[in-house]
């Protein structure tokens, strides 16, 4: 690796920037394709590498994390430069991590962290989940404008961390305004089907103009909802305000035709900043710090969602 | 016959008017309904419309339980029914044709299923468990990992649209109810059903040609699954492989277990399954109603299930008669006799 090292560093003085990644071979250890974010995180992160002119040598783990140890084990043994992982657990890396860095490869973690000693890894990107609850929050407070308010949520799936702290995070945005409160609570699985289903009965038990707002902790439930407003002879994004985090396309299309409000981003992106953070480490040594956090973006009508959608609609979510 | 098919389904009907009457406690509005944009708007109607998936699974599986088989395949032939229309539609077809196509690959499934039972002679719960795990594959093969969306007004129509007012997918599961039944009790075919549940062996000894009719009750079963398919992605436009139809399989065989049938075959009853899938879509309701935090849901439904099991236990069942026989001994000549009379 030292030696590589000194190598680049000679090399860069007579190439191009980009010429010299050309040079980097990086194994990407990814979870599998569970969900149309997962398959647009996939796409985006050969998009990334390739843009840098990285080498990407791709392994799907479908869902496993022995495959993931394995795809990793295999990667040091090709001798790549930097090793991409996203674990599909927390625990259980301490010592296929060991081995990376025995063999001198970087390991950075991409959407999810581990519980091993921060010294086994480079740096860990991620969202701040309960961030993205209190930019929720935040625009909501904003939009009501200190007028009585009553909102609905649909949470994800019951004990999931998402779900947690996505309900923290909007807790936390709404805490200083007492016009807003939440009324009904309830569990639409993360899915568009249940989030129509309980979106209907939380019309029914309060009654559609008791309702002035709606928090989905994904947008696959707030589009579900949105058809259940429709059909009880509301209009979504106008009676109901609606906020929902992820920005999948079909949110955006939901904003650009006005039957949602607002959706934060949870960005496919994690490999862009941390391809980042190691061009510059390899580069010159710069650390970059363990966490680094993805931004999460606020889209609401003032956005260009027509666009945005046509951007995203071919990621694969 | 009418007084006694419904004495056979009075514990059913018993236990849906204490789930409704438990829906009205826990939500006052609970029975009211209203015709509001075009549409029978109320709760009722939600259990009706709601409980469609699992009301037309259990059809199916009622016939697949009475042969002493099971069908876990139906859950995946939801998936796959719904990536099969929708692809179509997207492909720019008509409805009709993506109708046709996804029931076509609902019987297809249940066809395969009903080969590996009967002329493989691969036991029921491993034969569909194939389809269980695989059919959701496939499902994501049709859609390519997405969320395969749609907006042709005619598939849609089947799931989330109305005909006089009344949601669809009531008017396709009563619909289907009546006419399966119809079919297997005015002709001999429930019987043979019934009997080839109770003794495989001597049925076929006795002239039953099993081995078509289990293909054929496979058959029906993939048959209401694919319709369930259609109508939970026309439901929300869209094919949605992951999550489709997930564990409900479980609760058609739930429904069946409520309606009084054995999951050792034999005697069976499509009414008291259908009874069955509502009293699971109310128990469903009452949760979503009561405003109970999320965490609570499984464990009250699991509460709710076990009790109306328990009801229907045939100790509990003779407990009750012995506690209601000795609490009024002046009216009985001798308590023994009434064991006896329990016993018979």
């Amino acid at each position: 690796m030292k030696l590589k090292m000194t190598l680049l560093a000679g090399v860069m003085a007579f190439v191009p920037l980009n010429a010299m990644a050309a040079d980097l071979t990086i194994g990407f250890s990814q979870i599998g394709s569970e969900s149309g974010w997962r398959a647009a995180e996939t796409t985006v992160t050969k998009q990334e590498a390739e843009k840098r002119g990285i080498d990407l040598k791709f392994a799907d783990a479908q869902q496993k994390q022995e495959n993931q140890i394995k795809a990793i084990r295999s990667f040091i043994a090709q001798g790549v430069d930097a090793i991409l992982l996203a674990p599909v657990v927390a625990t259980g890396w301490d010592e296929v991590l060991e081995e990376a860095k025995d063999a001198e490869i970087p390991v950075l973690l991409l959407d999810r962290t581990v519980d091993a000693p921060d010294d086994l890894y480079l740096t860990a990107v991620t969202s701040d989940l309960v961030h993205e609850g209190e930019v929720a929050g935040d625009w909501l407070q904003k939009a009501t404008d200190g007028k009585e308010c009553n909102i609905v949520e649909l949470q994800g799936t019951t004990g999931s961390s998402p779900a947690i702290d996505r309900k923290k995070g909007f807790e936390k945005g709404i805490s200083d305004a007492p016009n807003l409160k939440i009324i009904r609570s309830q569990t639409g699985d993360f899915t568009r089907s249940q989030g129509k289903v309980v979106m209907e009965s939380f019309l029914k038990a309060e009654g559609g103009a008791n309702i002035c707002a709606l928090y989905a902790h994904n947008d696959d439930m707030a589009v579900g909802a949105i058809q259940a407003i429709k059909e009880a002879g509301l209009k979504p994004g106008e009676d109901i305000l609606i906020v929902a985090i992820d920005a999948v396309p079909d949110a955006h299309l939901a904003i650009a035709n006005g039957e949602m409000n607002a959706t934060i981003e949870l960005t496919p992106n994690m490999a862009g900043p941390a391809l980042d953070a190691l061009e510059a480490y390899l580069a010159n040594g710069t650390t970059p710090p363990k966490w680094i956090q993805t931004e999460s973006r606020l889209y609401t009508s003032d956005d260009d969602n027509k666009a945005v959608y046509e951007e995203k609609k071919n990621l694969g979510y | 016959m009418f007084v006694s098919s419904l004495k056979r389904v009075a514990p059913q009907l018993l236990i849906l008017a204490i789930m409704i009457g438990i829906n009205v406690i826990v939500f006052p509005g609970f029975l009211s309904i209203e015709f509001q944009n075009g549409r029978l708007f109320g709760n009722l109607v939600d259990v009706l419309n709601r409980g469609a998936p699992t009301a037309l699974l259990a059809i199916g599986m009622t016939l697949v339980i009475a042969t002493r088989g099971i069908d876990l395949s139906v859950g995946a032939v939801i998936a796959i029914a719904g990536a099969v229309a929708a692809k179509v539609v997207v492909d720019g077809h008509g409805w009709h044709l993506a109708l046709l196509a996804a029931l076509s690959a609902g019987i297809i499934c249940g066809i395969w299923n009903g080969i590996l039972v009967a002329f493989l002679r691969i036991q029921p719960i491993v034969a569909t468990l194939v389809l269980m795990v695989a059919g959701r594959g496939i499902a994501q093969l049709i859609t390519e990992g997405t969320i395969l969306t749609f907006l042709d007004p005619g598939l849609i129509q089947l799931g989330a649209g109305t005909i006089a007012g009344i949601p669809t997918p009531i008017l396709i599961w009563l619909g289907l109810g009546i006419v399966v039944t119809a079919i297997v009790r005015r002709t001999a075919l429930g019987m043979l059903i019934e009997a080839i549940g109770i003794n495989e062996r001597s049925s076929r000894l006795a002239g039953i040609n099993s081995g078509v009719l289990l293909v054929l009750v496979y058959l029906v079963s993939g048959f209401c699954a694919a319709m369930a398919g259609v109508i939970v992605a026309a439901d929300i436009k869209g094919a949605d492989a992951n999550n489709a139809g997930l564990w409900l399989e479980l609760d058609a065989i739930l429904a069946v277990v409520i309606g009084g049938n054995s999951l050792l075959g034999g005697r069976f009853s499509i009414v008291a399954s259908l009874l069955g899938a509502l009293i699971i879509q109310s128990v469903n309701t009452v949760i979503l109603l009561s405003g109970m935090p999320p965490e609570f849901n499984l464990v009250i439904k699991a509460l709710i299930i076990i009790a109306i099991l328990v009801i229907q236990s045939p100790r509990v069942k003779h407990m009750l008669y012995l506690l209601r026989a000795s609490s009024e001994p002046l009216n009985r000549e001798k308590p023994a006799t009434s064991i006896e009379e329990g016993r018979a």
